[in-house]
Order: C-alpha cells, then structure tokens, then sequence
C-alpha cells in the first residue's frame, strides 16, 4: 500500500514537473541589468518589457544591480543564479571577454552564460569637433604619424570596447596616439565640444545625439550605418576594423535547451518590434541566437587578442 | 517666445495639476526617506511613463525629481539624517533648530528655500541655457581636478572642532573613494579578493552608513533625551508668512546660494549633492556672525535648501542643449527623452519646443505645488516622527534605512557596507571626527583623481605634462579661489584684528 502510494506520488510529481517545465513559461521572469538605469542595456530593457510580457504572457522585472563595469552582477549572476529559465542577465562584449583577461578577482569567466542572443551592435565611430582640421581619416592619420602621442583620443573606460578599438587603430595604421578613459560616454561629449580632446573614440549614437557639432571620419562596422550614410567604414578606407559593444541576453549555464530555444525566439520578435525605435538612434540590429551567439564571442575574442596580449605584455613590463 | 505663452496656457490642464501634484507628493516622501534617492525615484517611475505621452511623462520625472530633492530636508531637520546626498548642510541647521523647539519653523522655511530655489533653476534655464550651456563645456579635466581641490577646502569650514581632525576624515573618505574598478587603468583595487567590491564603496550607501547610523545608535542610547527637547516646545509655531518673510529679508544669501546652484549644476557630474555644501559654506563666510553656523544659523539653512533645488532644473541647461547629463537623476530623464525620439540640442527648444517648455513650465509649478504640500506633508511627517516612541521609531528608521541601501543597487553587500561603516562612523564620531568631512572626501575623491589622471595623460606628449594643470585660464580662476577659500579663515582674523584699532581710532576722532 505505502510504496503504491508513494508510486503514484511520484508519478504526479514528475508529471507535474512535465507539464511545468512545457507550459514554461509560468512566474514572473527576472531580467537584471547590469548597468544604472537610463543607459542603453536599461533602454533596452524597457522597451523589450512590454512586448516580451505580451509574447511570453507572464511579468518581466527589470531589476539593476550596477557596479564594476558589470562586473558586479555577472560574478553574482555566475555564481547565485538558478538555471530554470526565471533569472536572465544583460551582457556585453568585449566586457565579458577583456575583464576576466585583464583583471585579477573578476568573478566570472567569459563563457560562463547560456547566451540566448546578441540583440544589437553599437558601432566604435571615430570622432572630431565640427570645426577640427581633420576632415578625413587620412588627414587624421597622416598628422598622428607625424606626431606621436600628441593626438588624444577620448573613450568610455579602460579596456572597453572604445579602449580596444583605439588600440586596433594604433597598430593597424601604425600610429601612436593618446587614450584617455573616461566614466561612461556622458562626460565625452563636454570634453570633445569643449576642444579638451583631439577626437573621441565612442559608439554610433553619439554623433547622432550631436548632431552637426561633431563629424565622423569613419565607423568601425561591417556596413555604412543607417544614422550617417554619409561615413565611411575603416573597411573601405583599408583598415580591417570592425567593433564596438555588443549587447545581449543570457541565462545560467545548465539551462534546459528548450527554455533557451523559447527565449531566443522571444526576444528574436521583440527585437523587430523595437527595432524602429532603436535604428534611428544609431543601433545596428544583430539576431545571432543559438551556435550564431557563441560563434560571435569567438571571433571577437580573436579580434581582441592580439591588443589584449600586448596590454599584459606591457604590464608585466612593469 | 511664442511657443512658450501657448505651452503655457496648454499646461493649465487639470490632469496636468495632478500629475504634477501627485509627483511632487510622491517625490517628497521618497526624498524624507534615507537611502531612497531621487535617482531611484526615477528609475521606479520609468516604466510607467512610457505608457504616457511624452508630455505627461516628463512633466511626472520633473515633478518628482523636484519633490525628492525637496523632501530630503524633512529626515535633515527631524532626526538629522539627511534623506538625500543634497542636504548634508540642511542637517547641520534644521537640526539644531529642531533640539530648539524650531521644528516646524526649519520644515517652512527649508519649504520655501526649496520653492524659491526651483523657480530660479527654471529662470536659468529658460532665459539663460546658451551662454551657461557655452560655460560649461569649458570644464575640462584639469578644472574637475581644481574644482575637486576647491570642494577640499569646505572640509576647514565643516569641521568645527579640530581641522586636522576635519582632513583626518576627508582622508578617510578618499581612500573609500579608490575601493573598486580604477577608473583609469581598469584595475581592481582595494577589493581583497572579493568580486563583490568591484562595484566601490557607493556614494549614498556611505552617506546612510555615516549620517544615519550614529544617529540611530544615538537615539537608541539617550532613548527620548535625544529628542526630548523638539517635543517639548514644539508649541512655538513658525507660520508660512513668517518663513517667507524670513528668507526674503537676506536678499544677498538668496541670490548667492541660487548662483552658486546652478553654477555647480552645469558642471557634469557634481549636483545637489555639492551645490547645498559650497552655498552653505559660503552663507557662513559671509554671515557677521559665523559662530551661530551649527547651532541653528537660518542662514545656514536657506542657502543649503535654495541652492540644492536650484541644481534640479539648473542641471538641465547642459542636458537639453548639449545632451550631457549633470547629475545621475538626468540621465534617467535623457534616457527617457532619447526613447521618445527627443534629441538634445537646439531643435529641442524649436522642433518639439512644445514639449521643451512643456517641461521646463512644468518643474515651475513643481516647484510651486511644493509648499502647500510640504507645509501639510511635513507636518505629517512631523507629528508622525514626535508622536511615535523612540522604541518603534528607532526600528523602524532602521529598518527603512536597510531596504533603502538593499535597493540601490539589489545588493546585500552594500547593506553589510554601511553597517560597517555606519558603526565606524559612529567611533568616529565619538573621537571627533565629523562625518560630514568623510562624504565629502567620498564623493570629491574620484571627481579628484579622474581629472589629475585625465589631465597628465594629456600632456603625455609635452616634457612637463603636470603644466596641463595650470594651463587654461578657467583652471588659474578656479586655483585662486582655492587659495582664497584656504586663506579666508586667517585673513578675516587679520584683518579684524587690523580694523578694531582703526575703528577705536576713527571713533575718536569723530567730532561731536
């Protein structure tokens, strides 16, 4: 009788445990943010709520836990987050692959995500004040060669994706030139008006918020951006640069395949639905879900590397 | 200008009024409340604005932008422990004046100190945004580094015991600074090999860790004796009348504290949070009587309340035209325009003016709404906070003290952080170091150490890239006032000693 009983029990219990995991989702989802609100990960986030609560047909709460240049809620999120598809995190590269290489006690490790997509791409675009001598990148680049370290580039932190890009230049042209980190993109756009730097080294939303006070010599993307058709990409002009964030969605390592499959083509359709509000912003749109997701990571870990060994190489110069 | 008189007479909608009502009241409550910042406030507001049209949900962020920077004067003045970073000097005054039985008189005139200070901040910005959005670009690192120095020296003035004692505690706070992600270089430091303190020491869990735990731990001892005396002779009544009188008799302090508002509003970066000390400390300068600052001084207190309100449409001025935010609440509210298609710049006072002035009109009346609910809310608060024992009152504070620092940033190490730091201020401060000091050196430190780095890294390519410091003529004012404001203290007792003579002299000489 008792081992009937606890037979059928058992039989409920995976059956619910079934009908649970297909009817997923069924509680609230939480989407932590790893940046403060207002910036573009918490932009995002916003405005996918409301489309992925109509699709996925249960509340999402966007929560942030900043710190760290992200830092802080990924170690967190790697080390604490239950793999059952109802805790999900923002991330972005190159953060997740330039911070666990270049600091000590980062907490988490680049492919510690089940990444469910890279939802969008925001170019590095090099840029000058309006009335800058420098009408071209050649004109840039002639001077910078002429004149090492003078030329000072301003970008959002160190080892960003800014920090990286402007490395690239450096050895694709064979340049040198001055970096100088700043926190977050906000204070870029007094140091660049009030003449305290040469060029900024920033995303492709700057120079849409700027407007006609700045000009862009050349954007680091595949394609012309959709914002400033008028900027050419250091492709064309023969410096093989192409880079800037990426920003994405991920789940824990060990979440159900089917629960990753669900979430991507959720957010696969609420990307489309934003993407008239975000293109004309300055965002590129990108849908690398599933092996496409994983592939992107490698090739710009590939991309990085070889700046990123010259930087530890320099250090333990030190 | 035309646009301007037709938005406004649009704004004189009724679901407008609530809205703005509704936003100011909410904005107050999140302000009295320690560790809730207007930044938050904010952010827990966003998506619900974006069911609203851009209007509406701008004029609602104005609102209660306005209303929390307000509402922090409320816990400043009751229990001393200032609701928000942009009234550390309201506690200095509304305090003392609250153990004087001055409760409600300090609540009506931080009311319309604060009033006041917002419809300047909307003056400036409606008439003034160009040449101020001109001046502040001109703020480049080397100017951050001085104007770092600069906030430095206030530590003289808001120590009142030893000044040694005052740099001990500046030093303290500067070192919590450099805990985390160096902001150049990128490296951890100071993080003991715990992920967790990547993300620093957070400038607001410090302030609730310094301000408000002594405090509690103070109440808890000296049970009702520490609040004893606000109860007793609360009787005394400071009417609204009277507080607006009060402020408009100092006419100087007024202007100076709102000029000085919204000169620190348009410096990205600073805000309210340094706005309400330097007008404090300069009313002190000024004052015939300095030795009234910390007892109670209603000068004291005009200047920290008007020139912290200022900072809230005064920091919109490089925002709307330049698109960079001044301080964090503004870019929540950037973010907020960028998703409805707004662009800063001038098209923003053209293009889509109506919703520019639409907004601007509507932090005026924020600013307006704010007495009649701060004078009926603070008295709420008010007999809220007296009535109830400090047995529950304690807890409680406590209690909302630990979800506030829990929210900021979902973390529950910061919570561990500013208990720790609550009860080494605490120690502290039975050793006299003040913690007023310790959060200035906090919040200057990295302003401090950006602009220094920033700065050499410049001049990489010149012999002496220290130069860069002292290049700029911006850079040469700022250094001046910095030896002034360190030499003032000397050069006032010299000069006292050198003019009683005079005057004994003079009086002699005066025929009769």
């Amino acid at each position: 009788m008792k081992r009937a009983v606890l037979l059928a029990l058992s039989t409920l219990l995976i059956l619910t445990a079934g009908i649970a995991f297909a009817e997923y989702p069924d509680r609230p989802i939480t989407y932590i943010i790893s940046f403060n609100p207002g910036g573009e990960s918490d932009i995002t986030a916003r405005l996918q709520e409301p489309v992925l609560e109509k699709i996925l047909g249960v509340d999402i709460n966007v929560t942030h836990k900043p710190g760290g240049g992200g830092a802080v809620a990924w170690s967190e999120f790697q080390r604490t987050a239950k793999p059952d598809g109802y805790t999900l995190i923002g991330n972005n590269i190159p953060h997740i692959i330039g911070q666990p290489m270049l600091r000590k006690d980062t907490g988490y490790e680049t492919d510690g995500f089940e990444q469910i997509m890279w939802m969008h791409f925001t170019p590095n675009a090099l840029i000058v004040r309006a009335d800058s001598p420098f009408k071209t990148l050649k004109d840039f680049i002639e001077y910078a060669k002429e004149h090492p370290k003078v030329v000072t580039v301003g970008g959002s932190g160190s080892y960003s994706a800014n920090h990286l890009e402007t490395l690239r230049l450096e050895r694709e042209a064979g340049i040198k030139v001055t970096y100088i980190p700043h926190t977050g993109t906000g204070p870029l756009a007094p140091a660049i008006l009030g003449g305290h730097l040469t060029c900024l080294m920033n995303y492709s939303m700057l120079p849409v918020q700027l407007g006609d006070k700045v000009r862009t010599l050349a954007v680091a993307a595949e394609e012309r951006v959709e914002t400033m058709p008028d900027v050419p990409t250091f492709k064309e002009l023969g410096y093989d640069i192409v880079g800037g964030a990426f920003r994405g969605v991920a789940a824990p390592k060990g979440t159900p395949k089917e629960i990753i499959a669900k979430l991507a083509d959720a957010f696969t359709k609420t990307n489309k639905e934003i993407a008239g509000k975000q293109v004309p912003l300055g965002f590129v749109m990108t849908y690398a879900t599933g092996d496409d997701a994983k592939a992107l990571v490698d090739k710009m870990r590939r991309n990085y590397s070889d700046v990123i060994v010259d930087i530890i190489k320099e250090r333990e110069k030190k | 200008m035309e646009l301007f008189w037709k938005v406004a007479a649009e704004m004189m909608d009724p679901f407008v009024f609530l809205l703005i009502l509704g936003g100011v009241t909410a904005g107050l409550f999140v302000g009295a409340m320690p560790g809730l910042t207007a930044a938050m406030a904010l952010a827990v507001l966003l998506p619900f604005t974006f069911k609203l049209p851009p209007l509406y949900g701008l004029v609602a962020l104005g609102a209660v932008y306005m209303g929390a920077i307000y509402g922090g004067s409320f816990a400043a003045i009751l229990v001393n422990t200032p609701g928000t970073p942009s009234s550390i000097a309201t506690a200095f005054e509304g305090y003392p004046m609250a153990k004087d039985g001055r409760a409600l008189e300090a609540i009506s005139l931080a009311t319309v100190s604060s009033a006041i200070g917002g419809l300047a901040g909307v003056f400036f910005l409606l008439l003034l945004s160009p040449p101020l959005a001109r001046l502040s670009i001109q703020f480049g690192s080397a100017e951050y580094f001085w104007v770092a120095m600069l906030g430095l020296t206030l530590i003289a003035s808001l120590s009142p015991g030893s000044t040694l004692k005052g740099f001990l505690g500046g030093a303290i706070g500067m070192l919590l600074a450099a805990v985390g992600v160096a902001p150049i270089g990128g490296e951890n430091r100071f993080t003991f090999g715990m992920p967790v303190l990547q993300g620093g020491v957070e400038m607001i869990v410090a302030l609730i860790g310094f301000f408000v735990i002594p405090e509690l731990f103070n109440m808890a001892a000296h049970g009702r004796a520490a609040l004893a005396e606000v109860t007793i002779e609360s009787r005394k009544r400071g009417t609204f009348l009277g507080a607006i009188r009060t402020v408009f008799s100092m006419p100087g302090n007024l202007l100076r504290s709102c000029v000085i508002g919204e000169i620190v509003a348009i410096i990205p970066g600073a805000g309210g949070s340094i706005a309400n000390l330097v007008a404090y400390n300069e009313a002190k300068r000024a004052s015939r009587h300095p030795e009234r600052f910390g007892k109670g001084a209603v000068e004291g207190l005009v200047a920290s309340e008007s020139s912290n309100n200022v900072t809230v449409a005064g920091s919109m001025v490089p925002l709307l035209t330049l698109g960079i935010p001044g301080a964090p609440p503004d870019a929540v509210i950037l973010g907020v325009m960028l998703m409805h298609g707004l662009r800063p710049g001038l098209d923003l006072f053209t293009v889509s003016g109506d919703l520019t002035y639409g907004f601007i009109i509507s932090m005026g009346l924020a600013a307006l709404y704010m007495m009649p609910v701060g004078i009926l809310g603070g008295r709420l608060i008010y007999r809220v906070i007296v009535k109830t024992p400090h047995y529950l009152l304690v807890p409680s504070i406590g209690l909302v003290t630990i979800l506030g620092t829990y929210a900021l940033r979902n973390s529950l190490s910061d919570v561990i952080i500013m208990l720790l730091l609550g009860t080494t201020g605490f120690v502290l401060k039975e050793l006299e170091v003040e913690s007023a000091p310790i959060v200035l050196g906090l919040i200057l430190g990295g302003i401090a150490e950006m602009g220094y780095v920033q700065t050499l890294l410049r001049g990489t390519a010149l012999e002496h890239p220290w130069l860069m410091l002292f290049q700029n003529r911006l850079s040469q004012i700022i250094i001046v006032l910095t030896v002034l404001s360190l030499a003032s203290p000397y050069l006032s007792a010299w000069f006292r000693k050198f003019r009683k003579p005079l005057e004994e002299q003079l009086g002699k000489e005066t025929p009769e």
